[in-house]
């Protein structure tokens, strides 16, 4: 595919330069944000394939988040590996979607959405009640903690994303996730298998957010297992993908870079828990005046230039 | 044991008809304008706060002040219709369906951190000079104040009724209910029944609010617990129905307290499993028609 030699060799490009930052600066602040931001990358895009390709929009996306985290956490310091603790968590996660998927998708459209809205409720009430306790490093490992190999691993997390995001958008299996999010009873009836290509997009997506929490396990010194079950991530996934640009492969990197600088710089100047509402506030004008997120304002400003330039040239 | 048993079920309808209350407002939004208002427990809130203040700042009454808290929040559901949802909703059904749930999910991620800001995040509670009497009956006890918001319930859901089924106005709201497009060509002013609708299903939050405030804490954080007690009657009773959503938040009330006698914290649980067992089983809802 020649014509996407250009996009691919900048994408390479940004990975290795990315892949080579912490030989440049040591600075924690520096790697800490650089961490959230590609955590963030591989949640929203994970949150991407099921609510913005395959428009099933799951609100309850921080349960498979949460299942991810604990799992890989307690089988980490339980003493396994943390790559077989890490696939485990994300693995559980995809399988408890597979389980909850058959019944959650004979609910269609807003039903679905109630439903995953509830299940994260359930979860979030059992697992504070099963684990009131924080799990906390060892002494040992918080000797050893650095934030270099947490990087690379958030930086492998969220190249796994895209190209996840890039091989199901060019795919039939994306075209058909589409077609059921376009019209779910026109893509009945041209053959696509609405039960099937939806588990498919769930199960990718969850295993993602799942790989996105034991990475967070990992990154976390200290977890409150009530917390990583907080609908909080699913709000944050769900922003930053409207923010950016839903349904699109880069909408939800510029929404994850916006979203945490916007947050480290609100959370300097505003109270408390108040940046929560400047997001909202953003969230909500995204979706009245913007529906296709900053990433197509981007496109009609540079279409604009180029639009603008003509005349001169033409003029000249 | 009997008497247990009867004192559990009277807990359960106090309880339930607060739930009740809670989801009439909900499900008529959701039917006439069919829109779903996520946001709904977060206005509940404010109207809880509003009374709170009204108790506390001017020693007004609770039960005096629930129609000063119904004129206000009807006001700011008027005030929310007009800047936000009145932008969706004329919207294709799916896509109005869709984005306004999207902007009640922005509402609610604002509510509670303003909340929190202007009424910190203790734990308040409206608690007049009665709150604690009680008065014996058959080995039960009854609270007044509970006793009371029963009785506010049924009155409010009554004349809900009484209006959406003998004015012309309720008519309108039924009609528009049933096709507003159709409503709109037979002359009915959809725009205004919209507002109007939107800040009655707000007002009824707030008094919820005020209510719930009289016998539970208020949180700035309550609003999501609330809204998914709301939903989970309103899925019950079938989308829309004014009269079955209060009889399904009683069910809903005495199954809760009936179950926490066996499941001590998990109550809430089973009654989130219980309702996505239904919603999968019948997703129009217990009474709602094909």
């Amino acid at each position: 595919m020649p014509k996407n030699w250009k996009s691919f060799s900048i994408f390479g490009g940004i990975i290795a330069l990315l892949a080579l930052l912490p030989f440049f600066t040591k600075r924690s602040d520096v790697l800490t944000w650089s961490c959230l931001t590609l955590q963030y990358i591989l949640l929203s895009q994970s949150w991407n394939i099921i609510g913005g390709y395959a428009g099933q929009v799951n609100l309850g996306h921080a349960v498979f988040f949460g299942l991810g985290a604990l799992t890989t956490r307690y089988l980490w310091l339980a003493g396994l590996p943390f790559p077989v603790s890490l696939l485990s968590g994300a693995f559980i996660a995809a399988v408890f979607a597979l389980l909850i998927g058959i019944p959650a998708f004979r609910l269609r459209g807003i039903y679905f959405v109630i439903g995953t809205l509830v299940l994260a409720e359930i979860l979030k009430v059992v697992i504070d009640t099963r684990f009131p306790v924080a799990s906390v490093l060892p002494a040992e490992m918080l000797l050893t903690y650095s934030l270099v190999p947490r990087y690379y691993l958030s930086l492998m997390g969220a190249v796994l994303a895209m190209i996840a995001v890039y091989f199901i958008s060019h795919s039939k299996l994306g075209l058909g996730m589409m077609a059921i999010r376009e019209d779910e009873d026109a893509a009945k009836t041209s053959g696509v298998g609405i039960l099937q290509y939806k588990l498919i997009a769930f199960a990718i997506s969850t295993f993602l957010a799942g790989l996105a929490g034991g990475i967070f396990a990992f990154y976390m010194v200290a977890i409150q297992p009530g917390y990583v079950f907080s609908p909080i991530w699913t709000f944050d996934s769900v922003v930053i993908v409207f923010v950016g640009g839903i349904g699109t492969l880069i909408g939800p990197i510029i929404g994850s870079v916006f979203f945490v600088l916007l947050k480290q710089w609100l959370s300097l100047h505003l109270p408390g828990g108040l940046h929560l509402a400047v997001f909202g506030v953003l969230f909500i004008l995204v979706v009245l005046y913007m529906p296709d997120g900053f990433i197509e304002a981007i496109r009609r400003y540079g279409k604009m230039m180029t639009l603008g330039r003509k005349p001169a040239v033409q003029g000249g | 044991m009997v008497q247990f048993l009867a004192q559990t079920f009277v807990n359960g309808i106090n309880v339930g008809a607060l739930y009740g209350l809670a989801a009439v407002g909900l499900s008529l939004i959701f039917g006439v304008m069919r829109i779903l208002n996520v946001a709904h427990g977060e206005f509940l809130m404010v109207g809880g706060y509003i009374g709170f203040w009204l108790f506390k700042l001017y020693g007004v009454d609770p039960f005096m002040g629930l129609p000063l808290v119904g004129i206000f929040l009807f006001l700011i559901g008027i005030v929310f219709y007009k800047v936000v949802f009145s932008r969706v909703a004329k919207f294709h059904e799916e896509v109005k369906l869709k984005n306004s749930l999207l902007i009640a999910f922005g509402l609610y991620l604002i509510f509670p951190q303003i909340a929190m800001v202007l009424w910190t995040a203790d734990e308040r509670a409206i608690s007049p000079k009665y709150s604690g009497q009680a008065f014996d009956l058959l080995g039960v006890r009854f609270g007044y104040v509970p006793l009371w918001n029963v009785c506010v319930a049924i009155v409010i859901v009554l004349a809900m009724y009484l209006f959406l089924n003998k004015t012309y106005f309720g008519k309108s709201l039924r009609g528009t209910a049933e096709s507003w497009k159709a409503a709109k060509l037979s002359g009915i002013n959809i725009e205004w029944t919209f507002m109007i609708t939107f800040g009655l299903g707000i007002s009824l939050a707030g008094i919820a609010g005020v209510l719930i405030a009289l016998t539970q804490e208020l949180t700035p954080v309550m609003g999501m617990s609330w809204t998914l007690k709301a939903l989970i009657v309103v899925v019950l009773a079938g989308m829309g129905s004014i009269v079955g959503a209060f009889v399904a938040g009683l069910i809903l009330g005495i199954v809760e307290a009936v179950s926490a006698i066996f499941m001590g914290p998990y109550t809430i649980a089973i009654g989130l499993l219980i309702f996505l067992i239904i919603l999968v089983l019948r997703p129009r809802g217990l009474f709602g028609r094909a």
